[in-house]
Order: structure tokens, then C-alpha cells, then sequence
């Protein structure tokens, strides 16, 4: 037993870590998700603005980072929408045009009376990392002119009167790295006092944490804090309880619970092999 | 033929076999192959002088006979040609291999590519070529430019910067790219100072600052929030002393510092905790495109029911 | 020339830049400043595709062992770069249908969105993905309780690891009806505290943010003296190291 651990290839610690991932998705688990204070304060942040706010959405990430954070960028659209919040989207990620397309067409799907210019606008992607964050707090059109249609900015209802985003209500930032949350907190939150809640990966979210709650309003932090998100959101407006979409997070919590518990059986076996080996070299 | 070749063989048959069986117990369900994919057809009157825009949205598999809807030939190739590549990528784990080779240069390729066609429409066209030939632009690319913007000289001066940079792919003259990137390197110092200083430097010191006998309403001590107030600023305070080299470690000094050894190790024990947290989430979404999108093997977001 | 001017450029734009931050009349400055900045990093990457497809050539014309999959690679370039540019397959906006080059380069449908959505999207998400298996790997190889440092490592990733899941709950579900006994507030807070997630909440909020915030505190204090290095003309290193 000891010199089958000892000497395992690791291409079968490869196969089971591939199979505590899949067998849980396979078999639809799932689990009861209760909202921590972090998750409600995020929660309360966006739910007390008034009716009709202006939120800035910059979803900076890529397909790499979509499978953990589509699901808040997908649950912080949803609620805005719900509160009837002005949505600003925009990205500093290349990739990041094709994550708004697909917020867009989740509100043309379940929001119709959502309309584009009115209610929501889509800014694009912008290149220049933090460039177009510095520039946007004091001169938004001189950073983006038009809209993804390359309508000027001037003519879109939402953005006619809009100089800088410190005329923002909020900044929702879902962040996959750099560009990303901290650059916000950096140019935008810190020395502007625009209150921020951001969306992180789990890679990113201890970093993040001596930003809260001042500099910070919130944060939620991997896929764990985005099905809490989604649980909160769902007790909270009933109407998507029975929509699918709006569980991605909660599904994945199933692998979750299975490959993390895997991964300390797999920590134990290695230390006990660590343990036994160097007493009998004693 | 060597043992590994033979399992790599026998795999490939196995997965092969399980794929045509998986294609033909769906064929036989529903009357249509694993994988493929549904459009519907989208059709915009624009007005009497030009021609109506028709563009094809997906659509789920279980509307496959309502009228607009059709099969997407380029789309279901895509999907097919998505977890190829998934499974390419996955190859690697069994070592290198020509396969994976492929795959992670077809991925080079095309995200320089991308990230070049991107940065030339949003940055180049509407913030350059919009400032600096507005007419132009509005009469081909930029339609929606306002009517009443003219050309914006100072723009000139990133455009030469910019053929500058460019400089640099030319045989000789490589200095010459120097002076667009001191720009750069100068303008990220400049933001970074002040920005910095104040949000990571001035405005964490001024965080920490917190009650260190925190009371509640009724003028009790509320111990546990004591506590945390404490651990903070202590926390913060021999971490510092750890990371302050200057001092030998050693007496007092080096007892702070070996606690704040123990309090950053907490910390990077969170930091891992939660990385495995991130990456499990990744390999969650990949397996579910394709036991979902691909394979048919579930279906969580119902939208092949009835198949 | 080649080295001076670099350096008067570097220092006059980033002094205009902290300028601008303090004199609000200067404010104008810094926002032309960023302007430019945005416009130049577009061009960078362009200047990065074409040092790839460069690099690539080279490679090809030297017969350098992989040079086929380099001709993949620049293969793979010239198509995605020729379609995004040409916007093939993109039909023209429903806001300005007369202008037929109006249309999003990365329309739902078209070819440059095939190419992201079927061939980008799956290869970049599992590229990442895999890192799940080699942090079981390492996980399984690698993580030794050595010493007290180690053992502290340890202790506060399976905290989180399960404290992060339904396990975490489901394991210290004893310690609400335990609380619920004591009649002291202070220890029954305590009791409370004991269960997984909340012990991870007071991990991340307590122990995290103490390291994390030193941590950001040095950093801080780096890139300040670095970024005043390079707008003072002391650190050079930007400038490369040859005479041309």
C-alpha cells in the first residue's frame, strides 16, 4: 500500500482529480447555500441605490476566467436590471467585448422591456490597462467617443449628459486580474470616493481584502461567493427561482464540495508517505 | 509497438467507440446528431432603400422545428471543433505530444491576432483615425460620429509615436522606438507614484488606525470585536517587522518577526485555499461544455427537452 | 540624442501627470497625456502581432526544430488577423445599414467571432483549466508539514477548502445547538465563530487582511520608489543596454 502511494504515477492523480470534477457534474449534485456578511453586504450595496441608478459595469475578464466569474457578472446584471438601474458596461480585457455581448443577451432575453441607450449602453473595450480608468474619472468621451455601434456617445440618451463616471452611482467591477479591481480601487474608488463592489477570482480575492470596506464596498470572492450571490438574489426575488440560467454558480458548487475534499485526502497521503518515509530512513 | 503507445492506442479506441455509441443513441432519441446546433433566423426591416438585415441568433435545440429556425452547419463544426481542442489541451496531462503542440500554437496565433484586431477598431479607428479624419470616418467607418467634430490636430503626435513603436520590427533604428516607450514608461511612473502612495500606502496606514476597545451602544466592551481590532493592527505591525530588513532578526525584533511569519502563512494558506477554489471552478465550466454542449450527456439549463 | 531625449520625455510625462493630480488647472494636461497613452498601447499590440509573425518567419526561413508548428502559428495569425480586419461575414449594423463597413467586427455569426467563440474560447478556458490537475499533483508531491511554517499553511488551506463548500457546514453543524448552552455572550460568540465558514470568514477578514495589507504596504512603497527611479533618470533599464 505504502510503495503504491509512493511510486503512483501522477497521471492517476491526474484521472482523479478529472473524475471528482466530473462525477459530481455528471450526477447534478447540488448543495444549500447560506449568504455570508461579505455576500450581503455586496448584496445590500447595490439593492439600497435608489430606482434608476447609474452603474458603471466593467467586466474585466476573459474566457479563461469565465467559467468562475460569468456567473456574478451574469447575477450583479440580473439584479440591476431588476432594480431598474442604468447599466454602463465597458471592459479593459480584449476578450472582454464578447463577456458584455453575453450579459446583453441575457437582458434582451429576460428583460425585453430593457432598452439598449435608455437603460443600458455598451462602451466596449478600451486598450491602454488602467489608461482608460485615469482618463474616464475626469473625461469620459475623450476616452471612449462612441459606443460599440460607434454611435457618439453625445447622441445615446444614457451618455448625452454624462461628463466622468464620478457621476456614477457605483462601480460593479467583475476583475480577472490586471487590468482589473485593484486599478479601480486604485484610480477610480480611492481618490474619487466612487463606492465599488467588485467580483473577483479566488486567485485575486485575499489580495483584495485590506481594500474593505473603505476603499472597497464589498467584494465576492470565487464561485463559492457567487452561488451564495445567486441563492441571496433568488430568496430575494422569487421570480428566478425556476430560471436555470440564473443558477450557474450554485451547479458548480457540486464539483466544488468533491475536488476540494479530494485535494485534502490528497494532501494527507502525501504527508502520511513524507511521514513514514523519513522515520524509517531514522 | 512500446507499452505507452499501445495504452495511448487503446484509449483513443475506447474514446472513440463510447463517441460513435453516444452519437448513435442520440440519433436514434432524438433524430439528430450530439453537438449540433440551432439557429433562428432574425430578420431587421430597415427601410425602403436598403435591404433587410437577416442574422441568425442560437437557439435551443427543442424549438429545432419551429418555423426561422434552422441547422447551423458552421456553428455545429464549431462546437465539434471546440472540444477538440478542449481535448487537445488535455492531452498534455499525459505528456507532450504533437496534438497538444498544435493546439497551443493555433492559440498563440490567434490571440495576437485577436488582440490586434480588437485594439485597431475600438482604439485606433475610433480614437485616432475619428480625431484625426473625422469626414473620412464618418462616411465609412464610423457613421455615428458627430456631425460637428472636426479634426483635432494634437492627436498627431500619438500617431507619430505610434509609427514610431512600430520602428522597432525595422532591421536598423531600433532607438528609435525608445522615445514612444519612455512615453509610456513615464506616464505609467507618473500614475503610479501618486496613485500608490495614496491608496496602498497612506490610505491602508489609515485603515489600520482602529479602536482597539471597541463599545457597544450600551457602553460595554464588546470583546470579540476587541479582539479582531487587535489581531489587525498587530497583525499588520509584525508583518511589517518581518519584511523590514534593515534590523537584524533577532531579540525582540526577530520574536515579532517570527509571529509574523506564522500570520503570513495564514495568509498564503487562504491565498491557496482559495486559488483551488478558482481553478476547480475552470475545470467545472470545461467538463460541463462538454458533457452539456457537445456530448448531450446532461442537460442543466433544459434546453433539449423533449429531445 | 538616442538615450537623452528618452529620458526628458519619460520625466516631462510623468511629472506632468502628478502635476495634473494636484492643480486642478493642470488637469487637461494629464487627460491629453492619457489619450495618447491609450492610443500607443493599441498600437503595442499591433507591434506585438507583428514581432510574433516576425519571430515566426525567422523560424521558418532557419528550418529551427518546430518550425512547423511555428508556420501553424503564423498560419493561425494571418486568417484570424485578415478576418477580423475584414470584417468577414459581418452584415451591416440595423442602426446604419447603408454603411456597409459600420457593422461590430465581432457580430454574433460572423467569422471572427467563429473564430473566438469555437477555437479562442475553448483553447484559452482549458489552457487554464488545467492548472486544477497540477495542483493536485502538487498537492499530492509537494506539500510537506516540515515545520511549524507548513504546518500553519496547512491547517488554514483545509480550513478554507472546506470552509468554502457545503462540507464545511455540514461537519461543524454542532457548534449552533453547542452556543446555544452557554449563557455568556462572549463565549458563546466564540462557540459560534467555530463553525468552517465562519472560521474562513475570520481567516480572510482578520488574519488575511493583517498579512495582506503589509504585504500591499511594501509593494506600495516599491513602486514609488521605482516609478520616482525612472522619472528621476536613475533607473535607465527601460532604455536597454546597447548604444543604438
Amino acid at each position: 500500500m505504502f510503495e503504491f502511494f509512493r511510486d503512483l504515477d501522477r497521471r492517476w492523480v491526474f484521472l482523479a482529480m478529472l473524475l471528482a470534477v466530473a462525477v459530481p457534474i455528471l450526477a447534478g449534485a447540488r448543495f444549500p447555500e447560506e449568504p455570508s456578511q461579505m455576500v450581503r453586504s455586496v448584496f445590500h450595496a447595490i439593492d439600497n441605490l435608489p430606482e434608476g441608478s447609474r452603474v458603471l459595469m466593467a467586466l474585466d475578464y476573459d474566457p479563461a476566467s469565465e467559467g468562475e466569474l460569468h456567473p456574478m457578472a451574469a447575477a450583479f446584471t440580473r439584479q440591476c436590471a431588476l432594480k431598474n438601474h442604468k447599466m454602463y458596461f465597458m471592459t479593459l480585457w480584449p476578450p472582454g467585448p464578447v463577456m458584455i455581448q453575453k450579459q446583453i443577451n441575457m437582458l434582451q432575453r429576460e428583460f425585453p422591456d430593457y432598452e439598449y441607450g435608455i437603460d443600458y449602453v455598451n462602451m466596449g473595450f478600451r486598450p491602454g490597462y488602467e489608461g482608460p480608468i485615469k482618463l474616464i474619472v475626469t473625461d469620459l468621451k475623450r476616452a471612449i467617443s462612441a459606443d460599440v455601434h460607434g454611435t457618439s456617445l453625445d447622441q445615446i440618451p444614457l451618455t448625452r449628459d454624462l461628463k466622468n463616471i464620478q457621476q456614477m452611482d457605483m462601480i460593479i467591477n467583475v476583475s480577472a486580474g490586471y487590468p482589473g479591481a485593484k486599478e479601480w480601487v486604485l484610480y477610480a474608488a480611492t481618490p474619487y470616493g466612487i463606492p465599488t463592489v467588485a467580483g473577483t477570482t479566488g486567485v485575486q480575492s485575499p489580495l483584495l481584502m485590506p481594500y474593505i470596506p473603505n476603499q472597497l464596498t464589498g467584494m465576492l470572492g470565487a464561485i463559492k461567493a457567487a452561488a451564495e450571490y445567486e441563492q441571496m438574489l433568488i430568496d430575494e426575488y422569487p421570480q428566478l427561482k425556476d430560471n436555470r440560467q440564473a443558477q450557474e454558480a450554485l451547479r458548480r458548487m457540486g464539483p466544488q464540495l468533491v475536488a476540494h475534499v479530494f485535494l485534502i485526502v490528497l494532501i494527507l497521503i502525501g504527508n502520511t508517505i513524507f511521514f513514514i518515509e523519513r522515520r524509517r530512513s531514522r | 509497438m512500446n507499452r505507452e503507445n499501445l495504452i495511448w492506442l487503446t484509449l483513443m479506441l475506447l474514446g472513440g467507440g463510447v463517441l460513435l455509441v453516444n452519437a448513435g443513441v442520440k440519433y436514434s432519441q432524438s433524430g439528430t446528431v450530439n453537438g449540433t446546433v440551432y439557429v433562428q433566423e432574425i430578420v431587421a426591416d430597415t427601410g425602403p432603400d436598403t435591404p433587410p438585415i437577416v442574422t441568425y441568433e442560437r437557439t435551443i435545440a427543442s424549438l429545432r422545428n419551429e418555423p426561422g429556425v434552422s441547422f447551423s452547419l458552421s456553428r455545429t463544426i464549431g462546437v465539434w471543433a471546440a472540444a477538440l481542442c478542449t481535448l487537445a489541451v488535455f492531452s498534455f496531462l499525459w505528456g507532450d505530444n504533437p496534438l497538444y503542440k498544435l493546439a497551443e500554437s493555433v492559440f498563440v496565433g490567434v490571440s495576437a491576432a485577436y488582440a490586434m484586431v480588437v485594439g485597431f477598431w475600438t482604439e485606433i479607428v475610433q480614437n485616432l483615425l475619428g480625431n484625426l479624419l473625422p469626414d473620412l470616418m464618418r462616411r465609412t467607418l464610423l457613421p455615428g460620429l458627430q456631425s460637428t467634430k472636426t479634426t483635432e490636430w494634437e492627436y498627431i503626435v500619438p500617431l507619430i509615436l505610434g509609427v514610431m513603436m512600430l520602428w522597432r520590427l525595422a532591421p536598423s533604428g531600433g532607438w528609435i522606438a525608445r522615445w514612444p516607450l519612455a512615453f509610456f514608461i513615464g506616464a505609467t511612473a507618473g500614475i503610479r507614484l501618486i496613485s500608490y502612495l495614496e491608496s496602498d500606502f497612506v490610505q491602508q496606514i489609515n485603515n489600520t488606525i482602529l479602536p482597539l476597545v471597541v463599545l457597544t451602544a450600551d457602553g460595554t466592551v464588546d470583546v470579540w470585536w476587541s479582539v479582531k481590532n487587535v489581531t489587525i493592527v498587530f497583525g499588520v505591525f509584525v508583518s511589517l517587522v518581518y519584511f523590514f530588513f534593515s534590523v537584524e532578526h533577532t531579540g525582540t525584533v526577530g520574536a515579532l518577526a517570527r509571529i509574523g511569519i506564522w500570520l503570513l502563512m495564514i495568509t498564503f494558506g487562504a491565498s491557496f485555499g482559495y486559488t483551488v477554489m478558482g481553478r476547480v471552478a475552470l475545470l467545472a465550466a470545461r467538463l460541463e461544455f462538454l458533457f452539456d454542449e457537445w456530448l448531450w450527456v446532461i442537460d442543466p439549463l433544459q434546453r433539449r427537452l423533449g429531445l | 540624442m538616442k538615450r537623452t531625449v528618452p529620458l526628458i520625455i519619460a520625466a516631462t510625462t510623468g511629472f506632468v501627470l502628478i502635476v495634473a493630480y494636484f492643480i486642478p488647472y493642470t488637469e487637461t494636461w494629464g487627460e491629453t497625456a492619457m489619450a495618447w497613452f491609450n492610443i500607443i498601447a493599441a498600437v503595442a499590440f499591433v507591434l506585438g502581432g507583428f514581432n510574433l509573425m516576425k519571430n515566426q518567419l525567422q523560424k521558418i526561413s532557419d528550418r529551427r526544430p518546430g518550425w512547423g508548428y511555428a508556420a501553424v502559428t503564423l498560419l493561425s495569425f494571418v486568417i484570424t488577423l485578415f478576418i477580423g480586419l475584414a470584417k468577414v461575414g459581418v452584415t451591416p449594423s440595423t442602426t446604419y445599414p447603408e454603411h456597409p463597413w459600420a457593422g461590430s467586427y465581432d457580430q454574433e455569426g460572423a467569422a471572427f467571432w467563429w473564430l473566438y467563440e469555437y477555437l479562442f474560447l475553448p483553447l484559452s478556458a482549458t489552457m487554464f483549466a488545467m492548472l486544477a490537475f497540477y495542483i493536485a499533483s502538487a498537492a499530492f508531491r509537494a506539500f510537506r508539514a516540515k515545520n511549524v511554517e507548513a504546518v500553519i499553511l496547512l491547517i488554514t488551506a483545509f480550513i478554507v477548502l472546506l470552509g468554502r463548500t457545503y462540507a464545511g457546514i455540514w461537519l461543524t453543524s454542532w457548534v449552533d445547538p453547542l452556543a446555544a448552552r452557554f449563557e455568556s455572550p462572549v463565549v458563546s460568540q466564540f462557540i459560534v465563530g467555530l463553525r468552517l465558514d465562519r472560521m474562513t470568514e475570520t481567516i480572510m477578514n482578520v488574519f488575511n487582511l493583517a498579512g495582506m495589507r503589509a504585504i500591499t504596504i511594501g509593494i506600495a512603497l516599491g513602486v514609488a520608489s521605482t516609478s520616482l527611479k525612472v522619472l528621476l533618470g536613475v533607473d535607465r533599464s527601460y532604455l536597454g543596454s546597447g548604444e543604438d
